[in-house]
Order: C-alpha cells, then structure tokens, then sequence
C-alpha cells in the first residue's frame, strides 16, 4: 500500500468511528450514555452541589461570627449545617470521584469506552435526582436537622425531630448509594478487564490501583448503611423498634452501621484524591514516580485498615476500654500506609527536575494542609484525648484539614491538570496563582484557630454561643478566613465558566505527560481512542518508541469501526492478553427513565403514599427490564471478527470470560454485604439481651423455614441444572427447569414469610420479632427477584435470544443463586436454628 | 531462577495478608464485645478473651510470617530488577510478590498493635 492509499484508508476508519461514537443532537443529547459525556455532567452536577453546600458553610460562619448572633434561627441552622455535611460527603465527595474516573479512567486505559455505559448514565441520573431532592427539601424548611450521621433516638422519634426531614435524608440518601454502587460495579469491571493489551498488573497507572480498591471499598462500605437505612426507615415508617431501648432494641446499632460505612467513606473520599497526585507528581517532576509497589501497598493497605476505625468516632459512647483499644491501634495502625503515601511523593519530587505549575501549586498545598490533618488525626485516635476534644471545633478543624487537604486540594490539582482533557483548553495560570493563594490562606485562617477555640470549650453544631465563652474574636477570625477561601474558589469557578471562544486550543499532550490518556487530541474525539494500543512500559508516552505516530495511524488493535458498531477490547485480569471485542450498547433514553421512575418510588415512600409508591415500584421493574432486554445479551451477526494485527477475537463470551458475569458476582458481593449487616444486627441484639428470643415469644418455629430452605434448595438446583441443560442443548427441559425453578422460588420467599406469621410474631413489640421478620422479608424479595430473573431466561429463550451457544443470561443467574442459596441457608440458620443453640423456645 | 513449587501470585494471594488482619481483628472484637455485653458488670475479668486473643495473635501472626516469608523468597530468588516495570509475566510476578511481601510486612505489624490493648486491659471497664 502506498502512504497516499494508507493515508486514504485511515480517513475512512476515521470517519466510520465518528460516526459510530458521535453524540446525539439536539434534545436527544440527553440520551446520551459515552462515558465522556456522563462523566462531565457528572463532574460539573457534584460540583454545583458542593457550591450549594459550600454556601451553606458560610452561613454557618456567618451565623457564628459574633456571639449570640441571631442571622439564622436555631432550628434552620441545624438544617443547615446537617445538609453542609450530608451533601459535602454524598453529594460531592464521594460522587465526584466517581464522575471523574468515568471521565478518564478509560483515557487512562485505552478504552473506547467503560463497559456498562447505560449503567453509569443511570447511576448519575439517580444522583442528579436524589441530589435535588435532598437539597430542595431546605428550601420548604423541611430539610434534615440532626446532623449528617442521624443519630437517634434523636431522628427516631416524632417529638424531637417532627416532620419528614429524617425520611428525605434516609430514602435520598438510600437513593444515592445505589448510584454509587453502580458506578463501583462498573469501575472494577473497567479496571479489570477493558484495559489495553500489554498493560498488565505492574504496569497499570496507579490511578487504576487506586480507583481498584476505591471501588472495592464502596462495595463494603455502602452496603451497611442501607441496611441501617433500612431498618431505620422500618422504624420511623412502621414503628419497629430497632432502635428504642424500651422494646428491646438500642441506638447504638445504627452508629455501628453508620460508621462502618462512615469511616471508610472518609479514605473512599481521601484515596481518589491521592490518586490524582499520582498521576500529577511523575508529570511535574518528569520523571517516572519512586515506590511504585509501595503505592500499592499504601493504597490496598489502607483499603484494608480503613474499615477497622469505625469505633473511633465512638469512643464516648461507653464501650468497654478493651474495645476502644483495638480501634485506636488500628487507627494508629493507619497512619503507616498514608504517611508511605507522602514520602513516596516527596522523594519523587526531591529527585525530579520539578516543574511548578498550578496543578503543582495545589498538590504541595495539599500535602502541607493534610499533613497537619493527619497529625491531629493520631491525636484523636487515642482515646483519652479523643475524651477531651469529642465534639468539639477541634474535630471540626481535624475534619476540614483532612478532607480539604486530602480531598478538595488535590481535586481542584486534579482540574487545573485535566481540564485540558475535557474541554482542549488549559485554565489561566494567573488566575490559578490567585486562587490557589486565596484558599490556602483562607482555609488556615478559618480553620487553624478552630483547634484552639475546640480545646478552649467551644462545642460543635451549636445555633449561638455566649460572650462570656471568650471566643468571639477566635470565631471571627473563623469567619473572615472562610470568605476568603470561598472567594478562591470562585476564582476558580469564574475561570472554568468564563467563555473562552477565543481561547485558542491546548497543545496536545500540554504538560509532557507519560501516560496514556494524554494521547486525547485537542479538542478531543469521542471515538475514545484511535486505536487500542499495545502497552509495554509504565509511561508508554515517554518510553514507547514511536508510539503516539502509530497510534495515530491506527497501526494497533481496532482502528475500525466496519460493522458501525460501538465496541472497545476485554481483556485478562493479570497479564491483559486480549480475550474479546465486547460490543457496547449506545445512547438510550432507558436508563434514564428507569432512574426517574425509581426516583418517583423513594420520594413518594418518603411522603407514605404507598399505592403510588406501588405503582412506581411496578414501572421501576418495567422499565430495568426493558433495559436489560432491548440492551443486554445480543448475539452477535458473526462469532468472531479481526481487530488487526493478525488477531481475530470473539464477539461474544459467557460465564466468567464475560464481563457482565463479574459484575453480577460485584453486586452481589456488595448485596452480600448489606445481608450480612443486617444478620449482624441480629446477633448484636443478642449480645445486649439476657434472654434473646425474650420469654414467651416463640416463633418463627422450625416448619415454615424448614419447608423454605428444602424449596430453596431446589430452585438452586434447578438454576445449577438449566446451565448444563441448555448447554447442551436439551431446551425442553432447560425452559421446564426455569418455569418450576421461578415457582419454587415464589414459594420458598412465601414459606420463609409464613414461618413468622404462622407463629405470631408482631414486629412493633418487640426488638426480636421486628429483626426476624426483615431477615425473612430481605430474602424472600431476593428469592421473587430471583423467580423473576428466571422466568427473563424462559421469556428470552422462548424469543431464541438465549440459545445453547449464547447464554450470558442464564450463567448470571445461576450465580445470583449461588448467592441467594448461602443467603437462605444463612437466614434460616439464623432465625429457625439459632434460638434452639441460645437455649431460647 | 525458578523455585520448585513457585506460587503463581495473584490478587487473591496479594489480599490474603490484610485479610488475616481483617480476620484478626473482627475475632478481637467480637469476642470481647459478646464477653463484656451487655456492658453492665464492668468489673468482670476477662482472661477468657485474653487467652483466646492471645492464641488468635500467634496464629495470625504465624499465618503472615509465613505468607510474607514465602514472598520474599520467592522474590529474590527472581530475576528481576526493581522497580519491576518490564513488559514480561515474570516482572509482573516479581511485582506481586514484593508488594505482598510490604503488605505482610504492614499486616504484622497492624496484628501486633491490634493484639497490645489485650495485655493492657483485664476487665470491662
């Protein structure tokens, strides 16, 4: 082929995969799903949300300014500072790590594009409502009002927080967390299995490290928050006592499960942030980053130790002095893999020839901020002092200078840098000087002396303060150094938002970087990459030869788009060797419908209408599995295609090949997660009793569970068997197995019901009936899901869309059975078997 | 040069020491929560919990010693230069085995401090 004939030929490739990943005009951009797209409105919402509460945190300054100030009433500050917290954490800090890995964790990984983008466009469509309606509830005056954990007693009862402020905050919250579940589901299955050929394990960027563990946190972090948030909605909506001492049950559960969730949250919040100085460090000191593998240990390390902390934020709520002991070491035990983090950093930088840019500017001032942050953080890890200065501003200092330091700094490094990459125009380095040294001077003058006010006496969420405290002049100081951050960040705000028609483009590849998501060209295209590269070094920019003209040229994997398909390579967890083309689905309105209408059922429960809330229920199930039945599973028109290079790949892959089978197993670890919370929640009221079953109280018997699990047995059974059926191609049988495997599904979620109904049991009475009864009611709704996901195969196999040879539908199915048969034996064990061994009836 | 029965790391085997302190830890927990509940005779002693957080250590400790001793033979038994960036299975294997070494390294001590407030406290207070 002569350069006029290739030149000719790459044209056409260009022009098919332009098309093929454009976005849609008009008002059907909103159907959009590229990961691109869903990744900026992502961004650019959990930003708008963090101004809101922002704004927030300056009325809280204003409001403290000066002693027994009256600028908010008492009731209203407390809204205020409850949604300060609850939208800085779920509404920001988490979400934004979520949206900006969607952005550029495929860059990073030579993806065309994430491989469930549907699922992200609904995870940020869940988040973009819940958001709303979380934060709308202040302007009705009908806001959450017992700060951002919701202890109760206080939130439980009616006649200290009246109202629906409690439910807005527990069901948009539970709303939230499913999104962000989605999204950890789909970065572990992005991490693992669509990075480019060649890129194995140690050669990962090491934002890929991070956003592996992260992810992986969230799956055990979130989930025992909606078990709290479910047995806490029980209680405010129903009346079962989990938490009310008098019937049994005891607050102290829901800060169990709050903080389990709640302090690893703070390092899924700390961790992404890291990760951005990862990829910003190596490029300003130009050269690769020391201490690789000792990265990774800080990173998995400190996933691993994160959830050992949670009892730190308890260490004045009475538990024995053995118990705060394992927290504390823990929490001391922490600071080894976050200090290795630091050095790994700075050492990088002495030995560096270092660039200081603005990115630069925001990293070293994350570094000093958080430093000072982790320092005071092993002082509140002991206990004793932690006595002194429990709830008050010193925490609130520690908090801020972890969180800012940790995670805003390094954020706002993490735009400066990749703004580029979104919108091909670099952010004006003058007005980052200016921003950059109006926060860093602001943030220490609001929050250094609140460390000093805290030891002095100065309480935390208090509306006023009296004269005679003596810290009029310490708050005021507060005050005025919290305007003079805000106005920082405006600076920023104002540079990002300013219009720049004229503002010729960035050069491509602006700060010299290594790694592969600086082969975007400026303005970038939305094809995600040319052509998916062969990896063979860290930095494959600096030390591949050649490598940004043959990318270019499409002289790797997939540099066509013949079939006008969207499709982007899987390959294997280790060594990444190529495995398959997985075809991607493209825009749809779906997934946002199925996002509204599950909005539509959490707000409407929220307000008791309980018949809409039915119907929303109904149409939430439509439309997840009109979803899943227009865009999942496709049989391909051929097995197999060439990608080029001479290698030829399949089209369509089951089992654990395929990606959708580690996302379910993801899921259900995560579903696992929450279940186990909740059978927690059963044995920690075991502890606290004497007698749990309590006297007199006999249920839910040995029959009715006994019945469930041998039926549940079977519909196991009958899901194992389907596989090898229809494998080997007996459909007859495989469709009877499916229809009896639902019904028998059906009948083991009635039977596990019917245990405790037959027997009596009246959840409001008691703290024992009222926890049997959810264990019972969580695994039989898995057990309709599962009836319901069976009866999907029978429907798709009768419609030939799931075949002997293409049965991606039936392999995930029988793993949610895997799964659901530990949750039934678990369940019954725990409510038919276990009151036999404690001696109860 | 290769070993006689090399292990082929991966990120099972990369976990498994924080997942003994995972382990540990629950179990120290646990146990002294169920032995002190309902928190109401807080002068009872607790040598039972002691003990069994005592044996619990040694295990656990034992457990890593050998997990983080069988990475750091198989590691420099290996050919491969840090930082261990080569394109080949080897490096990447040389790669997991020096950060499960670090994580075992990290696991122990986190087990040692986990295992300290046991020596210290004897009853519920």
């Amino acid at each position: 082929m002569t350069d006029a004939e290739e030149t000719l030929v790459q044209k056409a490739q260009e022009e098919r995969l332009e098309a093929v990943w454009a976005s849609p005009k008009g008002w059907r951009y909103w159907s959009d799903v590229n990961n691109t797209s869903i990744g900026i409105w992502y961004t650019a919402t959990s930003f708008a949300f963090m101004l809101f509460a922002g704004v927030l945190g300056l009325m809280i300054r204003v409001q403290l300014a000066v002693p027994d100030n009256d600028f908010l009433t008492a009731n209203f500050y407390n809204q205020v500072y409850t949604l300060h917290g609850t939208a800085m954490m779920f509404l920001f800090a988490v979400p934004v790590f979520e949206a900006v890995a969607i952005i550029i964790l495929p860059q990073m990984l030579g993806a065309r594009d994430l491989p469930f983008p549907r699922l992200s466009a609904f995870g940020y469509w869940c988040f973009l409502i819940g958001g709303i309606f979380v934060c709308g509830s202040l302007f009705f005056n009908a806001a959450p009002n017992s700060g951002w954990f919701m202890y109760p007693p206080l939130t439980t009862e009616e006649r200290f927080t009246p109202g629906y402020g409690a439910d807005i905050w527990l069901l948009g919250l539970s709303f939230i967390e499913v999104a962000s579940i989605a999204a950890a589901v789909e970065l572990i299955v992005g991490t693992l299995k669509c990075r480019p050929p060649g890129m194995r394990l140690n050669l990962m960027p090491l934002y890929a490290w991070y956003v592996l563990v992260v992810a992986t946190m969230i799956l055990f972090a979130f989930p025992p928050l909606i078990a709290g948030d479910i047995l806490f909605e029980l209680e405010r909506l129903f009346d079962w006592p989990f938490f009310d001492p008098t019937r049994g049950g005891d607050p102290m559960l829901w800060q169990h499960l709050f903080w389990i969730f709640g302090h690893p949250e703070v390092y899924i919040v700390f961790l992404p942030a890291i990760a951005l100085l990862a990829m910003i460090v190596p490029t300003f000191a130009q050269r690769s980053l020391l201490g690789y593998s000792w990265i990774v240990l800080a990173a998995v390390g400190t996933g691993f130790l994160s959830f050992g902390l949670w009892a730190h934020h308890m260490f004045s709520t009475g538990l024995p002095a053995i118990s705060l002991g394992f927290f504390s070491a823990a929490s001391e035990a922490v600071a080894i893999p976050t200090g290795v983090q630091i050095f790994v950093f700075l050492a990088t930088l002495m030995t560096g020839r270092v660039i200081y840019s603005i990115p630069m500017l925001f990293v070293s001032g994350a570094l000093a901020i958080f430093v000072l942050g982790g320092l005071t953080g092993v002082m509140v890890a002991m206990a004793p002092f932690d006595w002194q200065a429990h709830d008050t501003y010193f925490v609130v200092a520690h908090l801020h200078y972890v969180l800012i330091g940790g995670m805003l700094f390094p954020l706002v490094a993490g735009a400066y840098y990749y703004f580029p990459l979104a919108f091909a125009r670099q952010l004006s380095a003058r007005l980052g000087r200016w921003a950059f040294w109006l926060m860093f001077v602001g943030f220490n003058t609001a929050f250094l002396p609140m460390h000093w006010s805290g030891l002095v006496g100065m309480p935390r969420r208090v509306w006023t303060y009296p004269e005679a405290l003596g810290l009029g002049t310490a708050n005021m100081i507060s005050s005025v150094g919290a305007f003079i951050f805000a106005t920082g960040f405006l600076v920023v705000v104002f540079d990002v938002l300013r219009p720049r028609g004229r503002q010729p483009y960035a050069e491509r590849n602006p700060w010299n970087a290594g790694t592969l998501e600086w082969l975007a060209e400026m303005p970038g295209k939305t094809w995600g990459v040319r052509s998916v590269p062969i990896i063979t070094s860290r930095y494959p920019i600096w030390e591949q030869k050649n490598f940004i003209a043959d990318y270019d040229a499409g002289r790797f994997y997939m540099p066509d788009a013949e079939e006008m398909k969207r499709e982007t390579m899987v390959t294997g967890v280790l060594d990444a060797e190529p495995i398959q083309v997985l075809r991607v689905p493209g825009p749809s309105f779906m997934p946002m419908i199925a996002a509204v209408v599950t909005g539509a059922m959490f707000i409407l429960a929220t307000f008791h209408y309980w018949m809409a809330t039915l119907v929303a229920l109904g149409l939430t199930i439509a439309s997840i599995l009109v979803w899943l039945w227009r865009g999942t599973s496709f049989i391909p028109e051929k097995p197999r295609k060439d990608v080029g290079l001479g290698l030829v790949l399949p089209l369509y892959t089951s089992g654990p090949a395929s990606v959708s089978w580690w996302a379910m197993f993801i899921t259900m670890t995560g579903d696992a997660t929450a279940f186990f919370s909740l059978v927690f929640g059963y044995f920690f009221f075991f502890t606290i009793h004497g007698d749990f079953p309590p006297p007199g109280v006999d249920g839910p018997g040995l029959f009715w569970p006994g019945v469930s699990v041998v039926l549940f047995a079977l519909a196991w059974a009958a899901a194992r068997l389907i596989q090898s059926l229809n494998s080997a191609g007996r459909l007859g049988a495989a469709r009877a197995c499916m229809g009896l495997g639902g019904v028998l599904a059906l009948g083991a979620g009635g039977a596990l019901l019917w245990g405790p109904h037959a027997t009596g049991l009246e959840p409001t009475v008691h703290v024992y009936p009222a926890i049997v009864w959810t264990l019972c009611i969580w695994t039989a709704l898995h057990a309709a899901v599962g009836a319901l996901m069976l009866f999907y195969c029978l429907a798709r196999s009768l419609c030939g869309l799931l075949t002997p040879t293409h049965d991606i539908d039936i392999r995930n199915v029988a793993l949610y059975w895997h799964f659901m048969a530990v949750m039934a034996l678990v369940t019954v064990a725990t409510v038919a078997l276990f009151p036999l061994a404690s001696g109860g009836s | 040069m290769e070993l006689p029965n090399q292990t082929r790391d991966t990120l099972w085997t990369l976990i498994a020491t924080p997942t003994i302190w995972a382990l540990h830890f629950l179990f120290c927990y646990v146990v002294a929560a169920y032995d002190c509940a309902p928190n109401a005779r807080i002068f009872q002693t607790i040598e039972g919990t002691r003990i069994a957080i005592a044996v619990a250590t040694i295990v656990s400790l034992a457990a890593i010693a050998a997990i983080g001793w069988r990475a750091f033979r198989e590691w420099r038994a290996g050919e491969g230069k840090s930082p261990h960036s080569a394109d080949t299975a080897e490096d990447r294997e040389r790669f997991m085995e020096f950060s499960s070494l670090l994580l075992a390294a990290l696991s122990f001590v986190a087990v040692t401090f986990g295992a300290m407030p046991a020596l210290v406290f004897v009853d519920c207070r």
